[in-house]
């Protein structure tokens, strides 16, 4: 069986709102029990709400199978990059530090590299892949093309991403707005805080003034 | 033929005829070369092309190739040499021996793992000398009670032929099939109920090596069956069959799954590069300005990718936010390779979000300013307990914050 060529993962990650269940669906996949691949991070946890969920983009041409010295990682014909081959993985570390979008995860006790295979075993008989299923803000969307361009008339889906100057496209696929271009230079966000909003006050002086004063 | 072809077929041939002139010198010029046996000689020096074919195609890859260089470059360098071998010998123990890293994977796989390696272990340990005239028993003379064993044509130490040790050591394939038969049913029960190896799994790569092992051990154990206690019954037929299944699995091992046994070793040269790297000078995240691996690690994949044809050079457009943020200007990033993963994780979502400022909803998504003279933090796990999990403390081990 293969991924329906139609169905698609978007990630929006600017409507994350951090709620973990992405984390706790994807530890229940059958191929990687009690785990979670998922990549979910606070970009700035003293002053920022803001989180960034990664999972694996799927590169046409991934970095992480091109390092590895074990010809470990491959990808299958309908474009999804699995998870490192248990008997080849020697745990060596290079994809997690070459993946330009820092998927890998590496178990050291495990000597194993685990990474998000976009729930093969789910998608590749039609189902949804376990993080897209339970993601209540659709930051995670799996579905097709028309779907998603009902469901955000404002977006653009982009699959072209700049490292400097390294190009990569990917199978997955990130909404971005309709009028900007149609590749994201990653590397612009280097110098961005987090966003959020700044907490010049004591909240819980004013109440107590805004009470007083009531 | 182009040079990468042509270099793991010489040698292929040298690895082959080296095996060659070691049949004959250690059979005494045959003399002790068992004919019978000449299938399974030629299965196994065609076995001998097509693994050192595969393994010199393999370290021609960039990455194996430095990899390989490293780790005998580690091995063989000056200073810390005991230090090197206890780390080492360690490894060899936990990782080869008891195979500890897969029954963190799981119990029932670390012993089915244990199981077949030990089994196919042991029954190579017993044919492969016997088979190539290396090994064999002669009797004493003047008392047939006895037998000595002769390896590489030298006469080594004798045994009563009827013993408790002799059974054990004339019975060693029927050991090693016991072992590797347990292993291959605890394999293929896991194989037939768990839903994640049923979609990931492929006939030739992991059901094919189960078969034959079980085919190879299951005939040598009816050859025994047939001259212990069947007078014989089938005998020829059998050993056909055996010899068949034993020769198809020494075709098939530079193709298959069968190969990882070769590939495997190289994990002991990785260990060694992580050890020195984790003592050695650490690379610093050029966005968080925290370490995350060893700086020969990164100057390594610099090269590899490059030569890969990757071009993950930065012309730096965040130099002036970065030298922005402090007295002290950072480095520029110069490379990506010097980014972190979680911040080229965070870096992701913030360009995106920069794209969508403004669009929509003001405020809510208004950059906010950042304190001057500081760095950006490095992003944090939003679940430590369960986005780690079990994969926890491997950022220590890896540096990643």
């Amino acid at each position: 069986m293969a991924v329906a060529s139609d169905l698609h993962f978007y990630v929006d990650a600017a409507r994350c709102i951090g709620c973990n269940a992405c984390v706790q669906a994807c530890s229940e996949c059958d191929s990687h029990k009690g785990q979670s691949m998922i990549q979910l991070d606070l970009i700035d946890a003293l002053r920022s709400p803001q989180t960034a969920p990664v999972v694996c983009m799927h590169c046409d041409s991934p970095t992480c199978a091109e390092v590895c010295p074990a010809d470990a990682i491959k990808r299958t014909e309908d474009g999804v990059v699995l998870s490192a081959r248990k008997p080849r993985c020697i745990a060596c570390n290079n994809c997690v530090l070459a993946c330009p979008f820092g998927v890998p995860k590496m178990n050291t006790e495990m000597g194993l590299m685990m990474k998000c295979d976009m729930c093969y075993d789910r998608t590749s008989v039609g189902k949804k892949p376990m993080c897209a299923s339970v993601c209540p803000s659709q930051a995670l969307f799996y579905g097709t093309r028309e779907e998603i361009e009902r469901l955000r008339p404002r977006s653009q889906a982009i699959q072209t991403f700049r490292f400097g100057r390294q190009t990569i496209t990917t199978r997955v696929r990130m909404l971005v707005p309709r009028e900007a271009p149609a590749r994201l230079s990653v590397t612009d966000g280097f110098g961005d805080p987090g966003i959020g909003h700044e907490v010049d006050e004591d909240v819980f002086t004013n109440i107590f003034v805004g009470r007083e004063s009531a | 033929m182009q040079r990468g072809v042509l270099k793991p077929t010489v040698y292929a041939f040298v690895a082959t005829a080296v095996l060659g002139a070691l049949i004959v010198l250690g059979s005494r010029n045959l003399a002790h070369f068992d004919a019978a046996l000449v299938a399974y000689t030629f299965a196994i020096l065609f076995a001998t092309f097509g693994l050192t074919y595969r393994y010199v195609m393999w370290l021609q890859r960039p990455p194996t190739r430095l990899y390989w260089r490293r780790g005998w470059r580690l091995l063989f360098a000056r200073g810390l040499r005991l230090r090197r071998l206890g780390r080492g010998v360690r490894r060899v123990a936990a990782d080869m021996v008891a195979n500890r890293f897969i029954f963190k994977r799981g119990r029932v796989r670390g012993l089915t793992h244990l199981c077949i390696m030990w089994g196919t272990l042991l029954a190579a340990a017993i044919t492969f000398p016997l088979v190539f005239g290396w090994l064999h028993f002669a009797p004493v003379p003047g008392d047939l009670s006895l037998y000595r064993v002769v390896v590489f044509g030298f006469p080594t130490f004798t045994f009563p032929i009827e013993s408790l040790g002799a059974f054990i050591l004339f019975h060693g394939l029927v050991w090693a099939s016991f072992l590797v038969i347990i292993g291959v049913m605890l394999a293929m029960r896991r194989r037939m109920r768990e839903g994640g190896a049923a979609t990931l799994q492929r006939f030739a790569e992991d059901f094919l090596p189960l078969f034959l092992l079980f085919a190879v051990s299951v005939t040598g154990l009816m050859l025994t069956a047939s001259y212990t206690w069947m007078k014989g019954a089938g005998y020829d037929f059998i050993a056909i069959l055996h010899a068949i299944t034993v020769i198809a699995t020494f075709l098939w091992l530079p193709f298959g799954k069968l190969f990882h046994i070769f590939q495997r070793p190289a994990q002991l040269g990785v260990g060694l590069y992580k050890d020195l790297g984790h003592d050695g000078p650490h690379a610093a995240c050029r966005r968080c300005g925290a370490a995350f691996t060893s700086l020969a690690h990164v100057h390594d994949l610099i090269a590899v990718t490059a030569e890969l044809g990757y071009d993950y050079r930065v012309e730096d457009p965040a130099a002036p936010a970065i030298a922005a943020l402090g007295a002290t200007t950072p480095p520029a990033v110069e490379h990506y390779q010097w980014i972190c993963p979680p911040c080229r994780r965070a870096s992701l979502a913030l360009a995106q979000g920069r794209l969508w400022a403004g669009v929509r909803g003001g405020d809510t998504l208004a950059v906010a300013a950042h304190p001057p003279s500081a760095r950006p933090p490095t992003p944090r796990y939003a679940n430590p307990g369960r986005a780690e999990g079990p994969l926890g403390d491997e950022d220590a081990h890896n540096f990643h914050p």
